[in-house]
């Protein structure tokens, strides 16, 4: 069951990124990328990170998504010229492509150490208990670190939205 | 039983009660509109239009569906698909009543019990704009444009208070699983205050409760906050230009969002299925006075009755009000019935504010939407929050 739940996900998430580039319309990107970002949800819950799941639909899915398609929608953009592409690319491009993963997959198979395969819901640190637990302990200074940045972020978006109305 | 048939006959029952509340939630609501507003209501399909609701969804069924032309044809039919699904989903995580036992089966009231159940009713509820803002953009007209625009900002702005609220009763109730929200809130102070978290110790949720409700209003997008579909500006707003069973969709979703924002609030601040008096005062026997009573108002106009056909309708009523009322006097039926009978009234009273309050007051403008949620709701909701932490801190140590 496990297993079926994860192929099928996996798929949608795979399909769903392909269609993000290949989709010449930005809401129709933009539609895909929150189909990656809920079916990569699924797959958290089906490893058992229950807690990263919700939040993966919550902040992803749900809040930065939204601004993303509230945004193009409100510059109303419209679909993509689609250039005719040139002929390398066209017919050179799909075996270079699988080359590329074949290679990729071969040397993280030689590099990486023989580790336990992956068991479905064997991760047991997912719960909120245990994430704020670590968050708030072990990863305090990073967890600081990072909100200080995203606030810096904030404050000069702020700055440059001041300056183009003087 | 088995897991499975017994997961599939509590949805059948769940599903069933959830639509006929949707179906008849529309027909409450007009009918009390109409009496704010000295009217009458629907009153001619069936006695009191008690079949109006019948009558609407055959008519919506039947209505021609007509696409527009150069609307982004998947868009426009994905969108209300996607709301509909979203608002029935998240009953999905809602407990009705304490875990039961009917018949030597034990089962919870609840169709499945997630250990973060409140995270799940968050995430739902944010996935939802896609629908809203999706239907105003993929409809290619630009009012339906604007509704939607507006929809999706709105919705955000909204959600930012909503959220802190909720985490402040999180804080007091050390639980994300809506069940063990309502088990802590259960209980009573000095025999009779019950522990519910808007009267909760040590900082009373009563500034979270409200800050819900409102940006309840404003998640549903109710009247004071229907931006995305005032009439006088935006012809429908975001559905314009859907007709027949698309329409339906969102209408079913709008009023489904409804029931399960008014359930949220229940279960986080009202104590969930727990009487608001111990059992010792006759919690226990409130629902059968309730019936009772009912029935006796019933019989009282049949007995004198304003039109001829009142003699014979009325006092069949009363029947039925008084055999619910004595069927709630066996004990069997009463430990299981009792519990959903305070989540529904509890229910049912949001459910007519949200009504009372479509029919009181006005429609904000977008600017002063918007400023009230940033500049107002959502530093009072930090405030709160930071309060109730603090306090949550100096008891617990």
């Amino acid at each position: 069951m496990d297993v079926i739940l994860f192929l099928v996900f996996a798929g949608i998430a795979v399909v769903c990124a392909v269609n993000l580039v290949v989709q010449t319309h930005p809401i129709a990107s933009a539609i895909s990328l929150v189909g990656v970002m809920g079916s990569l949800a699924v797959l958290y819950l089906l490893l058992g990170g229950e807690f990263i799941a919700a939040v993966q639909v919550i902040v992803y899915a749900g809040a930065i998504m939204v601004l993303f398609v509230f945004v193009i929608m409100l510059l109303n953009a419209g679909a993509e010229q689609k250039s005719g592409g040139s002929l390398t690319a066209r017919y050179l491009g799909i075996p270079l492509l699988i080359v590329l993963l074949g290679l990729l997959s071969f040397l993280i198979r030689i590099m990486l150490p023989p580790s336990e395969g992956v068991r479905f819901g064997g991760f047991t640190g997912g719960s909120p208990e245990a994430v704020g637990r670590v968050l708030f302990t072990r990863y305090l200074l990073p967890f600081e670190v990072t909100s200080v940045l995203i606030l810096v972020a904030i404050l000069g978006a702020i700055v440059l939205a001041r300056k183009e109305l003087d | 039983m088995s897991f499975l048939s017994l997961s599939l006959l509590k949805a059948t029952v769940v599903a069933a009660v959830l639509l006929t509340t949707l179906a008849y939630l529309q027909w409450v609501e007009r009918k009390v509109i109409a009496h704010i507003q000295l009217r009458l209501g629907p009153s001619r399909v069936g006695p009191h239009g008690l079949l109006q609701p019948v009558a609407d969804v055959i008519k919506l069924a039947t209505k021609e569906g007509f696409i527009p032309p150069h609307a982004n044809k998947f868009l426009y039919l994905f969108a209300p698909f996607l709301a509909v699904t979203l608002a029935l989903l998240s009953i999905s995580v809602i407990p009705f009543g304490p875990e039961i036992e009917i018949f030597g089966i034990r089962t919870e009231m609840q169709l499945t019990n997630l250990n973060i159940g409140v995270l799940f009713l968050l995430a739902v509820s944010s996935m939802s704009v896609y629908s809203v803002a999706l239907a105003g953009w993929a409809s290619n007209n630009k009012y339906a444009l604007l509704g939607g625009l507006r929809s999706a900002a709105q919705m955000i702005s909204y959600e930012l208070p909503l959220a802190v609220a909720v985490v402040s009763v999180l804080l007091l109730a050390n639980t994300l699983s809506l069940r063990g929200l309502v088990e802590s809130q259960s209980g009573f102070y000095i025999g009779f205050i019950p522990r519910w978290n808007v009267f909760q110790l040590p900082f009373p949720q009563v500034f979270a409760f409200l800050i819900f409700l409102v940006a309840a209003f404003a998640e549903t997008n109710r009247i004071p906050f229907d931006m995305p579909e005032a009439e006088n500006e935006l012809v429908a707003g975001f559905h314009t230009e859907y007709s027949s069973l698309k329409f339906a969709a969102f209408f079913m979703a709008e009023y489904s969002n409804m029931i399960t924002g008014t359930c949220m609030a229940t279960l986080l601040f009202l104590g969930g299925w727990n009487p608001p008096v111990p059992t010792g005062l006759g919690a226990n026997y409130f629902p059968s006075l309730v019936f009772a009573a009912g029935g006796a108002v019933a019989l009282y106009h049949g007995l004198h009755p304003a039109r001829s056909r009142d003699r014979y309708s009325l006092p069949v009523v009363a029947l039925v009000f008084f055999l619910v009322a004595a069927m709630l006097l066996i004990p069997v039926v009463q430990g299981i019935l009792a519990p959903v009978f305070w989540f529904g009234a509890k229910v049912g009273f949001l459910l007519f504010a949200f009504i009372w309050v479509r029919g009181t007051l006005p429609r904000f403008r977008y600017d002063q939407l918007m400023r009230f949620a940033w500049k107002f709701l959502f530093p009072v909701a930090v405030l709160n929050l930071l309060v109730t932490g603090l306090l949550v801190a100096v008891v617990s140590k």
